[in-house]
């Protein structure tokens, strides 16, 4: 026991002087040249080239950005609430929030995913991960809306996710945290070898209309999962996970994690799995998971608990996983367009192994395995081998390719960024990060077909970088032309939360697809009212749904009486706009939920439960006209035995509810 | 850093400045900058675009009197209270047919080049909405409209 202490501690203060000493990188006076800002300058009237979808680490919600300007468009409410769009806090957005847990108002989103038709961007749908209570979302890119989010069962810390198959076909799932399972969870953390489990989930996505399923999951080893690719062109059909932990350690897993001189990266044949189904070879389990989708003809989410998972155990099912060893505590695991090549990094190793899809094939044919894992074949690791990057620099993290043959490794305790080319894994330059490079991103980088031009690194530290803002400095991206022979920094752009991941995309792909308004025609929410003469108040006991109507520059109704303490007040508030950027904001005093923002031709409801007698002002939020600011009403609050009737009027003319 | 970069744009915008040459840059042609993203509107139609029915068509009212209660009555009455925008009362006795049907069609480019619609914006002061009303759905207004100024 002491000896484990001992140890840690050095291991821990050795660390520490490694990552003081790598915080600055030299040679940052000269990294910016003289064209640099024309480069990634914008013009007013101009459009960027590019969307960038970043993730927002631990705000939960996904950005976007465009490229080369790094102007912040929008941020898409995913994981976490957000009272700038109501999400939610209105009732159609709350059951997106929906778990197994109930209302969960927060999680860590760390990868955006860009859907594929054929390897290659197909600018329908960008998919996020919440860690915390694992989860992966859909988001629309007509709407920039999170239209979907599935709960991952037997799973803990959603990390290795969502990366998904060539055309889209499956969105994996890969647990960081191994579990105790199958009602076996009231058990010691010390019998962690004896009874944790990891899994790979395999979410299905339909094709038209993109709804996710969870068609199965794999029972692994209790190892951490790290990050996953799917293989493509020629590996397609495999995909590619990396694990650390395979001590399987449960406590200072930064010692305790690190003895093996290996870890893995495990392939997974899913097209083999999927033959395994099909011969009724998965086992039902019993599981709750909640499934979420938001419907936009009635403009609401609706949040369903599911009992059942579909099991595959490659213990007794030969030929579909296969884990191939890989120096030191791996992280990133990324296929190159081409599919053949498979790039592995230890976060603690001194070279980036290249493994070669071919030669994984041509071991398995041979049965070449060095050892088994808990029944899994290992496979023989120089046989798999297509070679090593050698002194690439320290930390490699991930791994991103251009059009040209070249790869791209973040390295986060050297703080740089280092192209190397694959065919023969010579390092051909290097340019520094300021500082603690995670993730990175090359437009089409994931893809068959990269669009090369630029590398984006999303930094974990900025000191000196930024005007200071407290103890905590702004987060961070960095924009580097790849154009020519050698990098060149171009810009440095803040970021929301933490920028963990992200993907970038022509705009040419999304913007002429995007939503403009919801067409009055086509809402289908029950409690929407179409037209003022739509626009009502009605009392069910103590329930009072107002069908509140709202256009440039004025509600209706704009004055409610009747309503009585103990009352739930749902303002249904229906925008009739039909032009685009119109949206109308609805906000109460005293509400302790949020505003609503509501859509050209959508509708929204906020429930307010007053906590008083007397007269509550109500308005729009959002500057709509030059009369923006006449568009408010009142609401009076009654006792709860009093005789008022229920009345509402807008310019004077009182209306009785039928009642 | 920061000063570096200040410095780049700079001299960029000014005066390119390598290898201590001077080369002067033109200014920004702001009208060239947005050349590439021309809004898209209607073409106007004018009054011989229009053919009129005599007597109405009754179909044509009833579709008109919908799409007015779904997306106009929120802004204009029917009687000639101005409310947001002006009461329909008398609206196809003081208006050509094809102005109407250019007002709602075409508001953009009517509150540009329309010295009537002008005039309107100042009394209203707020921009009539495009609702998103096509060419066949505004003629059935304007049919909506002729019944309400008492017409068969
Ligand atoms: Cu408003």
């Amino acid at each position: 026991m002491k000896s484990i202490i001992f140890k840690s501690i050095i291991g821990g203060s050795m660390l520490a002087l490694f990552l003081l000493s790598a915080c600055k990188p030299k040679g940052m006076q000269t990294a910016v040249q003289g064209d640099a800002a024309l480069k990634a300058y914008v013009a007013p009237g101009q459009y960027d080239e590019f969307y960038n979808f970043v993730s927002g680490g631990f705000s939960g919600q996904m950005s976007v950005y465009g490229l080369p300007s790094g102007r912040l468009f929008r941020v898409i409410p995913v994981f976490s609430v957000d009272p700038e769009k109501g999400w939610g806090y209105s009732e159609e957005t709350k059951p997106m929030l929906n778990t197994s847990h109930g209302f969960v108002p927060w999680d860590d989103l760390h990868h955006p995913a860009l859907s594929t038709t054929d390897g290659i961007h197909d600018g329908k749908w960008a998919f996020g991960n919440a860690n915390n209570t694992p989860r992966i979302a859909r988001i629309d890119l007509t709407t920039f809306r999170t239209n979907e989010i599935i709960e991952i069962p037997n799973s803990g810390g959603n990390h290795s996710s969502p990366f998904i198959t060539e055309n889209t076909e499956y969105v994996v799932a890969g647990t960081r945290f191994s579990v105790p399972m199958d009602g076996k969870t009231d058990v010691p953390i010390e019998s962690y070898k004896e009874n944790f489990k990891g899994t790979v989930s395999f979410i299905s996505v339909n094709k038209d209309n993109g709804r996710m399923n969870i068609a199965f999951q794999i029972l692994l080893p209790g190892v951490n999962f790290d990050l996953a690719r799917a293989g493509k062109a020629k590996s397609h059909g495999w995909f590619f996970f990396s694990c650390y932990n395979s001590e399987q350690a449960n406590t200072l897993l930064e010692v305790n994690a690190s003895q093996k001189d290996k870890d893995f990266v495990m392939a997974v044949n899913w097209k083999k799995a999927e033959e395994y189904i099909a011969a009724g070879k998965g086992v039902k389990k019993a599981v709750r998971y909640a499934h979420n989708v938001f419907d936009e003809s009635t403009h609401t989410a609706t949040s369903e608990i599911k009992t059942e998972v579909l099991v595959l155990d490659p213990k007794d099912l030969p030929g579909m996983v296969y884990f191939m060893p890989c120096p030191k505590s791996p992280h990133g695991c990324d296929t190159d367009p081409t599919g053949e090549y498979i790039v592995g990094s230890g976060k603690l190793a001194a070279v980036i192994p290249v493994f070669s899809f071919t030669k994984i094939l041509a071991a398995i044919d041979q049965k070449n395995f060095e050892t088994e894992y808990e029944g899994i074949p290992v496979l023989n690791y120089d046989a798999v081998l297509h070679g090593e990057v050698t002194k690439p620099g320290l930390g490699p993290l991930h791994t991103e390719f251009d059009d040209n043959g070249y790869a791209y490794t973040s390295f986060f305790v050297s703080s740089e960024i280092v192209k190397w080319k694959i065919s023969d894994l010579t390092v051909v330059d290097r340019v520094p990060t300021y500082y603690s490079i995670g993730h990175l991103c090359v437009p089409g980088g994931p893809t068959k077909k990269p669009w090369g031009k630029y590398v984006i690194a999303y930094n974990k530290i900025t000191k000196d970088r930024y005007l200071p803002t407290g103890p905590e400095l702004a987060q961070s991206a960095q924009l580097y032309s790849i154009e020519g022979d050698k990098m060149k920094l171009l810009l440095d752009f803040p970021t929301i939360g933490e920028p963990h991941y992200a993907e970038a995309i022509p705009a040419e792909l999304i913007k002429p697809k995007s939503v403009k308004i919801f067409k009055l025609e086509d809402n289908k929410h029950p409690y929407a009212a179409l037209g003022e003469k739509q626009a009502r108040v009605e009392r069910k006991g103590n329930e009072v749904h107002v069908y509140m109507s709202s256009i440039r520059s004025h509600f209706v109704p704009d004055n409610i009486e009747g309503i009585r303490m103990g009352d739930q007040v749902y303002f249904h508030v229906t925008n009739l706009e039909q032009d685009w950027d119109v949206p109308h904001g609805f906000a109460i005093k005293g509400a302790s939920n949020s505003e609503l923002l509501i859509m050209p031709g959508e509708t929204q409801t906020l429930l307010w439960k007053p906590d008083r007698i007397g007269v509550f002002p109500m308005y729009c939020t959002d500057f709509c006209s030059a009369l923006h600011q006449e568009m408010q009403g009142y609401i009076r609050v009654s006792p709860a035995a009093s005789n008022q009737p229920l009345t509402f009027s807008t310019g004077g003319k009182k209306d009785k509810p039928a009642q | 850093m920061p000063f570096f970069i200040l410095m780049a744009v700079l001299s960029s915008l000014f005066i390119g400045c390598s290898g201590g040459v001077k080369k002067e840059i033109p200014p920004v042609d702001i009208s060239k900058l947005s050349e590439n993203q021309p809004e898209v509107h209607g073409t106007l139609v004018e009054d011989k675009d229009i053919v009129l029915n005599n007597p109405l068509n009754q179909d044509w009212v009833s579709s008109g009197k919908n799409i007015y209660e779904l997306k106009c009555l929120a802004c204009h009455r029917l009687n000639e209270e101005r409310l947001v925008g002006p009461g329909w009362a008398g609206v196809t006795k003081t208006r050509k047919p094809a102005w109407i049907i250019n007002m709602i069609t075409n508001v953009d480019v009517m509150l540009e080049t329309d010295e009537e619609a002008q005039k309107l914006l100042e009394q209203c002061l707020v921009r009539m909405p495009n609702q998103n009303i096509s060419a066949e759905e505004s003629r059935h207004i304007l049919e909506f409209m002729f019944h309400n100024d008492g017409q068969k």
